[in-house]
């Protein structure tokens, strides 16, 4: 008798089908809107870029991967093509190739590999290469253009500078400055409901992240005001990388609590260390070490917020 | 023991800092360019030798309960010498450390060798093992600070080592830098020895 057909397997037993490389290809989907208007609205030289942190991260996964001898399947995977094209829509659009190619790779070594590779990573490879980037590069990663890799600043910097703002249209469809995957908020949102449609993510960790930051930032006074109550909250959401981040960055499945509550509290959490950086802090723009600090938190938040088994007190 | 034995055990298979992970405090914080890693650790180094040799001595007259406060009263005393002495002698390399001159007193390499070596062998053996752990000190201190230095400002030992288009990665100057840099390091000897305990199993 062939004993292997009697071979238990633990639960679960069916399948829904869902891969892995399909999630990952559906974001790349409902990122592409944003990537090609990005070509569109600052040149050509943002091909370069997006193609330079694919390629160099799916290199330096293939190149990891045989130096640990582990199994080169995960390439296909479309996980490292992703990390790279996210690293990628997370610089300026004047970023230098070489810039974005040591992102690419710093993402899925130090973000990634160091950790055991995808699914174990405590932080999101993405924003853990940004952050070396910005702390590296600062200059680099902070010299915002606009159309044509004209220096302009962003309309969070405009902000802080007390200067004119631009009207809350162009915020929206996404007539900025910025890093070349944030500046297309409508294409962004979009594209994030496409994925809740798809249930490739929740929508509470958006939900939370962007009301908290919405109502932090209309409730609480910038730094050098008074009054409360009274802020531009729609400037504020509009603005930045918050819908990028509240849908892309903080809603990766590896890094974020897998508990509804918890994620309901990464959302707020994520909201408020945003909102406080914005108006308080030393950057004009917190979404990044917001969504760092909140995956610092997450083992922390599934423990606390894991349902009790039945029988057990 | 052998004395041999003794001097390269500190040096590679205890090293203080990629082995035991002792003096973590000082080797963050120090550690952004190689002349300060290797005056920190030579430093330390001089501390260590001349601790070890006078607690091995004075072995047979600390009385056991209060020996902690013994060895530390020894060790402050060789700190306020080499403080003073590099003040006098290196300034330069004196106001770039600072505050970690003073804190070797709390440096927890020579406490934990006077109390795990030298408060139970001889003057000789106890001499040997503070050069082999304070030269592993020193060369810890170096590798790493050497890989922080080129990475983050381009030089090594304060020459020029980059091409000038070669910009600074200045995380790796910055404590963040310390942490990543000392974390990988210390991953790659983990596995190179792997590798070899497989080999010499195979």
């Amino acid at each position: 008798m062939d004993i292997k057909k009697l071979a238990v397997s633990s639960s679960p037993h069916l399948h829904s089908g869902a891969t892995v490389r399909q999630a990952m290809l559906l974001v790349m989907l409902a990122l592409a809107p944003a990537a090609l208007f990005a070509v569109f609205h600052f040149g050509m030289y943002v091909v370069a870029i997006l193609l330079t942190g694919v390629l160099a991260a799916v290199l330096a996964e293939v190149a990891i991967l045989h130096f640990l001898k582990k199994p080169l399947s995960t390439v296909f995977d479309g996980s490292a093509a992703l990390t790279g094209l996210l690293l990628a829509m997370n610089v300026p659009a004047g970023a230098p190739l070489w810039m974005v190619a040591i992102g690419s790779f710093l993402a899925l070594a130090i973000g990634k590999h160091v950790f055991g590779g995808l699914g174990y990573n405590p932080f999101n490879p993405a924003l853990v290469g940004r952050a070396i980037l910005v702390a590296s590069w600062p200059a680099r990663m902070t010299a915002w253009v606009g159309p044509g890799l004209v220096t302009s600043a962003t309309p969070l910097a405009l902000s802080r500078a007390g200067e004119a703002l631009p009207p809350y249209s162009d915020l929206l469809f996404g007539f900025k400055a910025g890093s070349i995957g944030e500046v297309a908020v409508l294409l962004l949102f979009v594209g994030g409901v496409f994925l809740i449609y798809k249930k490739v993510i929740d929508w509470k960790i958006p939900f939370f992240y962007i009301a908290t930051v919405a109502l932090m930032t209309w409730a609480l006074p910038a730094r050098g005001q008074v009054a409360y109550f009274a802020g531009d909250p729609l400037f504020h959401v509009l603005s930045g990388g918050l819908i990028f981040g509240a849908f892309f960055m903080a809603t990766d499945w590896v890094t974020t609590p897998v508990t509804k509550l918890g994620r309901v509290i990464m959302g707020l959490g994520a909201g408020l260390i945003t909102a406080v950086i914005r108006l308080y802090g030393g950057l004009p723009e917190g979404v990044t070490f917001a969504i760092l600090i909140m995956n610092g938190l997450t083992p922390l938040i599934d423990r606390y917020t894991m349902g009790r088994r039945f029988g057990v007190r | 023991m052998s004395s041999l034995r003794v001097f390269w055990r500190g040096l590679l298979d205890e090293n203080p800092v990629f082995r035991l992970l002792l003096g973590m405090c000082p080797t963050l914080a120090v550690s952004t360019a190689a002349v300060n890693g290797l005056g920190m650790g030579l430093a330390a180094t001089a501390v260590l030798v001349a601790s070890n040799i006078l607690i091995s001595l004075m072995r047979p007259i600390i009385p056991d309960k209060i020996r902690i406060p013994c060895y530390i009263v020894v060790i402050a005393t060789f700190v306020t010498m080499v403080d003073l002495l590099m003040e006098a002698f290196v300034p330069g390399l004196h106001g770039v450390l600072g505050i970690f001159i003073p804190l070797i007193v709390v440096n927890c390499i020579i406490l934990q060798r006077a109390e795990a070596f030298a408060s139970k062998n001889g003057v000789f053996l106890s001499a040997i093992d503070g050069i082999g752990m304070g030269l592993g000190f020193t060369l810890a201190l170096i590798i790493l600070a050497s890989v922080r230095e080129v990475l983050g400002a381009g030089t090594l030992f304060g020459l020029t080592l980059m091409p000038a288009a070669f910009e600074p990665m200045k995380l790796m100057v910055s404590p963040p830098g310390a942490f990543i840099g000392l974390g990988l390091i210390i991953g790659l000897i983990n596995y190179v020895q792997n590798l070899r305990e497989v080999r010499r199993r195979a």
